[in-house]
């Protein structure tokens, strides 16, 4: 069986396992949205917005929401020992890696829709300025943080701290691609737009999801054996 | 002979031989130097005490564990020779029962059959035969949360074999079954036996065991003890022979 194809298996069991259990679909909607009220109550007066706030309160919540998620997707497997016969499968194993990380952004996508209308709505931002390049470095900046996210939580799913060491070791790591995303994203929806910069920032993500996304297939078969 | 999906007949063997095998965790040994030939058509009980280093032969033997040292070989290479083809021929029931729960009795066969590449109308049918033979045919539409640790238990052992593996290694077979299930399982593994397929079962249950097992392979602190050949019952030569090696 290819890669791909195992990966697409992985993830679609692991959509239908969310869309029952609608465990961590709740989890994050609800603390995005309550993050996103806080912000709005603290950043939002008199019908001003602090200026580049919206690109900020958008890229932690969306983080937040997804070191969340990340926690589960492997805690998931751990309770019926499902990962191991993930890897009793006869399937290479980077496409446990990729059918993981696909079902992870899927929802954070699912997640995005839902808090970047509300950040336009809530702080007035102007989310249709320049939709494709917007939509460019939002993609970018959550597979960044996600691919990292996901052989992390792998790496440390043997591990008894695991929910401690997880955000320690993964925010250093995924500085990069929060800072490129957020900054990006400010340029496209700053008062005075430089879309040049946003290009700029977009192209960095790209290298660094190039970066860590061959790193992560390349080191999960490793640190998944025992 | 085990009949192996379409896809996994480039890998077969009749035997699988573990010579010297150890395997440390840290400076803990759960493993120390055991050897053991295994050959198609026999049931191998594998017995000892709490953390003799059963279910870490199973591992190793599953290729989920690599062997601190020594070599395990399948037929005439090792793993790392057969490559990721080697793990369509090892069906592995664990001590956890590798079943997602949210997912029902079908979903859970179904998921586990297209990963080990098995063909659609081969899969459909083998898991109609797998639900029937866990008495879950109509339950397979419920979800696994809601079995009892006894039908889950079945269903496991089912997926374990789904795809006609040659190896078959069983941590607990019988945890949670009870009588007639427990009968159901010992003729499942007589018939794997007479497929020819190569069956290890690690197990407390003696007296159980008794009842099907060609050979008994007894650890205790990772190395092999022997258990005597005699008249009295498995669970009297068992003792005195960990008794003796303690």
């Amino acid at each position: 069986m290819g890669v791909l194809q195992a990966a697409w298996l992985i993830a679609r069991k692991d959509l239908t396992v969310e869309l029952r259990s609608r465990e961590l679909i709740y989890t994050a909607v609800f603390f995005a949205l309550s993050c996103l009220l806080v912000f709005a109550f603290a950043f939002v007066g008199e019908r001003t917005v602090v200026e580049n706030a919206p690109a900020g309160i958008l890229w932690v919540t969306t983080i937040f929401a997804a070191s969340l998620a990340l926690g589960r997707t492997f805690e998931r497997e751990r309770q019926a020992d499902t990962l191991r016969a993930l890897l009793l499968a006869p399937i290479e194993r980077p496409s446990i890696y990729l059918g993981k990380l696909l079902s992870l952004l899927i929802l954070l996508f699912g997640i995005q829709v839902v808090v970047v209308p509300l950040v336009g709505l809530l702080f007035g931002a102007p989310i249709f300025r320049a939709p494709l390049l917007l939509g460019g470095l939002l993609l970018l900046g959550t597979v960044g943080f996600a691919a990292v996210g996901t052989l992390f939580a792998a790496m440390l799913q043997r591990a008894s701290s695991r929910d401690v060491l997880l955000p320690v070791v993964l925010y250093p790591v995924t500085l990069p691609a929060i800072l490129g995303g957020m900054q990006g994203t400010l340029w496209v929806l700053a008062a005075e737009p430089n879309y040049e910069l946003a290009r700029t920032w977009l192209a960095m993500l790209v290298f660094f999801d190039a970066v860590f996304l061959t790193l992560a297939l390349w080191t999960f078969a490793p640190v998944t054996s025992e | 002979m085990t009949r192996p999906h379409q896809g996994a007949s480039d890998c077969d063997f009749d035997v699988v031989a573990a010579v010297e095998v150890s395997r440390h965790y840290g400076r803990r040994r759960a493993l120390a130097g055991v050897t053991g030939q295994w050959t198609a058509g026999t049931i191998t009980g594998l017995f000892g005490p709490n953390g003799a280093g059963k279910s870490t032969l199973l591992g190793v033997l599953s290729t989920l564990l690599r062997p601190s040292g020594g070599t395990v070989r399948y037929g005439d290479r090792d793993a790392r020779a057969w490559g990721d083809i080697l793990r369509s021929r090892i069906g592995v029931l664990g001590h956890d029962l590798f079943l997602y729960p949210e997912l029902t009795a079908r979903e859970n066969l179904i998921f586990f059959g297209r990963l080990y590449g098995m063909a659609p109308a081969d899969l459909e049918r083998s898991v109609e035969t797998a639900l029937k033979r866990a008495g879950l045919a109509a339950r397979a539409d419920d979800r696994v949360g809601s079995f009892s640790r006894g039908m889950r238990q079945r269903l496991a052992a089912e997926r374990a074999l789904l795809h006609g593996p040659r190896l078959v290694l069983f941590d607990e077979p019988f945890t949670g079954l009870d009588d007639a299930s427990v009968e159901r399982m010992i003729a499942r593994l007589r018939e794997l036996r007479e497929q020819g397929a190569i069956v290890l079962a690690a197990t407390h249950d003696l007296e159980i065991a008794e009842q099907f097992v060609d050979g008994g392979l007894c650890l205790q602190g990772g190395r092999i003890v022997t258990i005597p050949p005699g008249p009295e019952p498995l669970r009297a030569r068992y003792r005195r022979a960990v008794e003796e090696a303690a």
